[in-house]
């Protein structure tokens, strides 16, 4: 093919309608579904919207004829503690990279360590490549990536798997978006000992703790899913049940949220027996009264060591 | 079925047209996994017309969305046998097919000497026919 100089190539247009472009693709609802239905996350929801103006940005260029050598990379780091959304944004990250045509099929695979890596030697390569080829066209998401290095031992297969994804995060960027994801320590580790893949991947993004309000928030957008609803009384102790809980060991945002909503129903199941043994109303059967709540282990450690 | 124009072997899909570009192979590749097939790569180099069991290249691939890892995995296999015949099949495993349903030639060696036609004189005057081929006189991996 010759290679023309702009100015001489078929006319084009002179300007484009970024707006226009960004509503075409249907992108934006899934930015606005996001931003709806996932609670804080402001940092992560700024970067979203920066890749998906930045892809749209790359579109209109090659519509006007100025295309660079290489698509821009877009592998990333999904770091936060447990429970911060990282698999949920990863999963929507596939369809808005889908919907903006980065990506072409749009699905996501996820996988962990066992997944990659082989347990003997001439076993991991063709692993590793078996996950990569199902996740051509869509997203690759490495769940607790830092596993996959073991700096402990020197001969784990681990380091094989590393090289073969490096490899092709820099070979084959236009069929497939590697999103890993960990804990933030562990994976500063991690990027530390693997200097070539924290370099490949150019969106290190930080999930941060959600405040007590916003887990506040997701409860309640949860219940609203299951379609249960709180008494007053149970709004406010759970309110005090997530205060309780997020000084305490294992805490995993809303993860644990979603736990103790489900011990709610259990216990809310439990006293209906007990209250009604005919005829229940359909408002008993939603609503999660203060008792469900308050009965968690975590209060009555509160009032029985309260001196401990 | 195999026939021959020339020398150049003819078995499976488009082997009467000219050596399918990358391009052409991701789009049948596009189309198999449309279907639901399971992609095989294999090899040879003893291109006979009755020899269909191949060599595979690594394991068949299932549940594929893209045809770019499967382009991958062919080129792999052209840069270890260069000079081997290598195919692509699309296995279909929906009951009553249980059987490859695709088959193309996506590689084959520089030059193809072609077949010679024997005689086998037998009782009375009965003369069987078969056919050798060239490049299998030689050692496996030394053919072409």
């Amino acid at each position: 093919m010759a290679s023309l100089p702009l100015d001489e190539a078929a006319p084009q247009p002179d300007s484009l309608d970024l707006g226009a472009l960004l509503r075409d693709s249907h992108a934006l609802e899934v930015i606005e579904a996001l931003d709806r239905e996932l609670v804080g996350l402001a940092p992560v929801k700024t970067r979203i919207q920066e890749i998906a103006a930045l892809l749209v940005v790359d579109r209109a260029r090659a519509q006007l004829g100025i295309t660079g050598d290489q698509p821009p990379s877009l592998h990333m780091s999904f770091t936060g503690n447990p429970g911060t959304g990282k698999t949920t944004v990863a999963l929507r990250m596939a369809e808005i990279l889908h919907r903006l045509g980065y990506v072409r099929k749009g699905h996501l695979v996820s996988v962990t360590r066992d997944d990659l890596v082989g347990q003997y030697i001439g076993h991991t390569a063709p692993k590793t490549r078996e996950v990569i080829k199902k996740a051509m066209g869509g997203v690759l998401f490495i769940d607790e990536a830092y596993y996959l290095y073991r700096p402990e031992n020197e001969r784990d297969y681990g380091q094989e798997s590393i090289e073969i994804l490096l490899q092709v995060m820099e070979n084959n960027r236009d069929d497939l978006v590697v999103i890993l994801a960990g804990y933030k320590d562990r994976m500063d580790t991690f990027f530390r000992s693997n200097p070539g893949m924290s370099s490949r991947i150019a969106h290190h993004i930080d999930f941060p703790d959600y405040t007590p309000e916003e887990l506040f928030a997701i409860a309640e957008i949860m219940l609203e899913r299951m379609h249960y609803r709180l008494s007053e009384a149970a709004r406010a102790a759970l309110r005090e049940y997530i205060g309780l809980r997020r000084g305490r060991a294992h805490f995993a945002n809303a993860r644990s949220i979603r736990n103790a909503l489900d011990r709610a129903r259990l216990r809310q199941a439990k006293r209906l027996f007990g209250e009604h043994t005919s005829g229940v109303s359909r408002g008993a059967l939603m609503t999660i009264e203060a008792e469900d709540i308050r009965a968690s282990r975590l209060f009555r450690e509160e009032t029985a060591g309260g001196g401990a | 079925m195999t026939t021959q124009k020339g020398t150049r072997i003819t078995q499976g899909q488009f082997s009467f047209l000219p050596d399918l570009t990358d391009a052409q192979i991701t789009a049948q590749i596009a189309y198999a996994l449309k279907r639901g097939y399971a992609i095989n790569i294999e090899y040879t180099d003893d291109p006979h017309p009755r020899n269909t069991y191949w060599e595979m290249f690594g394991m068949p691939m299932f549940d594929l969305k893209d045809p770019a890892g499967i382009l991958m995995e062919i080129n792999n296999c052209r840069k270890t046998f260069p000079k081997h015949y290598v195919r692509v099949t699309g296995f279909d495993s929906s009951r009553g097919w249980e059987t490859p349903r695709m088959s193309f030639i996506v590689n084959r060696p520089p030059s193809e000497p072609g077949f010679a036609l024997m005689r086998q004189e037998g009782p009375g005057r009965n003369v069987q026919y078969t056919l050798s081929s060239y490049a299998a006189r030689r050692p496996e991996g030394e053919r072409y």
